[in-house]
């Protein structure tokens, strides 16, 4: 290697390693602090690194009324939706890919077209249909609304039609009726799509905001982000006690990501499909 | 089962090659699948869900935000969407007066000044911060594996934890940011205490949770340029900056559009953290945006129909971008 080969990579290493110190401040700053106690919290100058570490932040976090409950809350809404959602999405791509009728395309429009509005803009209307549905401070007013995705059903289009129809022939010329030819032939062959959408799916439930925060109103009904930001309120300035909260909040995803780095990756690539 | 699947696969492909007229029990009993005139009544029930869930929470909302917001309606009376709404629609009714009274107040505009402010700030640092990003995972060094995972921790991070982090990281005293400001001799502002800075401060934090993602889209873009281009480049004498100059960016013109496509629709999004950072948006409204305004109006002023308006005027601008896209995508973006 000649010497400027050396110089560049150590400029390479030198931003790579700026960069990423630099977006690890924040989550370095929020770890340190879920171990501080009252006094270190406003303690000047600021302690990098708490003097007196302490987990009582934790304990305390989780004697919290409702905390322990929302992560629960958090995992059933998330799991829920996510296996709603593949269910009836690939149900009805299945549908759009693989069986003729008149009409199919215009309906297929019309779930492309029903992505460009997104929640932010039907939220106010959507909380007046749980209302109706008496569903208002529930958890299944979060669920309930996966049974129709449009990005999903568009996903998992795309990959059935790469199937050959001679699966389908096959399966019926065997005497397969269609919904078995869905269950034992097309649906084991999206195994893939069917993680990375999992994924895609699961992430962004559990970490939504905007939706629960409409239709949640009792403390024993909240997701995660949802009490953590009711904590914000409650607690003031008691950053140790939120930062572990956070901390709390992330480690499932973070878990599932060290887990499944390739579903993400691929999910990325389809993440940018959704808009 | 695969396998006996993959077996008949192979005997209709036999058939298929088969001289036309041939026929015999089974090819007639799939060609019939294929051909499927009442295919309708096939495809209903896997559609059933689906389609229902459209009508429930797509159509219906679209329809009754429509409605709704073209009424009169304090939000205090309760109005069912299921039983009797058109009536208490015709008896309500005030047409685009909603609307004209959201575009003679001053607020739409400060909001949308605020939107704005927010996207002139985000656009061009995300911009740069995310093809940096990629171009330092792209590239073929030993520890791209570790760079890649830590920038995209901010992604996987919930907004509500992020902008919790980052109201503590921007604490004027006590925070991270000002100590390291200050160890260079710079005095940091209030941030989020201050007017001026409240936005650039959520401008900050957006940067760091979104560079990641959008880096990793740059990222395919970069791999899908041909290594030839580069190669030439390097035997006509072409330094690395004319490399990244002449080949990098104008192939990467796609995406580059795509993401600022993307940021843009963003940009007009922007909720969670507006509502956690900065509480009651900010010193002096100074974080005032467009959604945080139509949850305010709707839950906490109760004025449904001024809600509603505003967020159509949303989704105007959110679809005027989209016809902007399309049209310019035909126009000047090249796909190889």
């Amino acid at each position: 290697m000649n010497k400027k080969n050396y110089i560049s990579t150590f400029l390479y290493y030198l931003l790579a390693t700026l960069i990423a110190a630099a977006m690890l401040v924040p989550l370095f700053w929020m770890i340190s602090t879920s171990f501080k106690n009252k006094g270190a919290l406003m303690a000047l100058p600021i302690q990098w690194i708490p003097k007196e570490p302490t987990f009582d932040n934790f304990v305390r976090l989780f004697d919290t009324p409702g905390f322990i409950g929302s992560m629960g809350n958090s995992l059933v809404v998330a799991v829920a939706s996510v296996a709603l959602t593949l269910i009836s999405s690939s149900l009805a791509a299945f549908a759009f890919a693989k069986i003729k009728f008149r009409g199919r395309e215009s309906i297929f429009l019309l779930y492309l077209a029903s992505m460009m509005i997104p929640t932010q803009v039907l939220f106010i209307p959507l909380y007046l249909v749980m209302s109706e549905l008496k569903l208002t401070d529930t958890l299944t007013a979060l669920i309930l609304p996966g049974i129709f995705r449009a990005f999903a059903v568009f996903m998992l289009r795309q990959k059935m039609k790469t199937i050959p129809d001679e699966y389908m022939d096959a399966a019926a010329m065997d005497g397969a009726s269609l919904g078995r030819t869905f269950f034992q032939i097309i649906a084991p062959m999206c195994k893939g799509i069917f993680a990375t959408l999992g994924i895609i799916l699961f992430m962004e439930s559990w970490n939504d905001y905007l939706l629960p925060l409409v239709m949640l109103q009792s403390n024993s009904k909240f997701t995660m982000p949802i009490i953590l930001s009711a904590m914000s309120g409650q607690f003031k300035n008691q950053y140790n006690l939120m930062m572990a909260g956070a901390l709390i909040s992330m480690v499932p995803i973070l878990i599932l990501y060290a887990v499944a780095q390739k579903y993400f990756k691929a999910g990325l690539q389809v993440g940018g499909v959704k808009g | 089962m695969a396998n006996d699947t993959r077996r008949i696969c192979e005997k209709i492909r036999q058939a298929e090659t088969l001289p036309a007229g041939f026929h015999n029990e089974e090819w007639g009993t799939f060609m019939k699948l294929r051909n499927q005139k009442t295919g309708i009544v096939a495809a209903f029930p896997y559609l059933l869900p689906s389609l229902l869930g459209m009508a429930l929470f797509s159509v219906l909302p679209i329809v009754a935000s429509l409605c709704i917001s073209m009424t009169r309606w304090s939000g205090m009376t309760h109005v069912s969407i299921f039983h009797g709404f058109f009536t208490f629609v015709k008896e309500n009714f005030i047409g685009f007066q909603n609307y004209a009274a959201v575009f003679q107040e001053k607020e739409i505009w400060t909001v949308l000044s605020h939107n704005a402010y927010f996207l002139v700030l985000y656009m061009p640092l995300m911009l740069c911060m995310s093809l940096i990003l990629a171009v330092i995972v792209g590239s073929d060094h030993k520890a791209v594996g570790v760079y890649r995972v830590i920038y995209y921790i901010p992604v996987l991070t919930s907004w509500v934890a992020g902008a919790l982090i980052w109201k503590w990281v921007l604490s004027s005293q006590y925070g991270p940011i000002n100590d390291i400001l200050g160890f260079v001799g710079i005095k940091g502002p209030a941030w989020l205490q201050s007017e001026i800075w409240a936005m650039p401060s959520i401008v900050l934090a957006s940067v760091w949770k979104d560079m990641g993602f959008y880096g990793m889209i740059f990222l395919g873009g970069l791999q899908s340029i041909s290594p030839e281009y580069y190669e030439a480049a390097k035997i006509d004498g072409a330094s690395a900056w004319q490399r990244f100059k002449s080949i990098t960016l104008p192939l990467l013109s796609p995406t580059t559009f795509y993401v600022m496509i993307l940021s843009l629709i963003n940009a007009f999004q922007i909720f969670p953290q507006v509502m956690v950072m900065t509480t009651d948006a900010g010193p002096n409204g100074a974080t005032q945006v467009m959604v945080e305004r139509i949850y305010k109006f709707a839950f906490s002023f109760g004025k449904m129909g001024y809600a509603a308006s505003y967020s159509w005027i949303l989704f105007a601008i959110i679809f005027a971008i989209t016809i902007f896209q399309n049209l310019m995508q035909r126009k000047w973006v090249h796909y190889e």
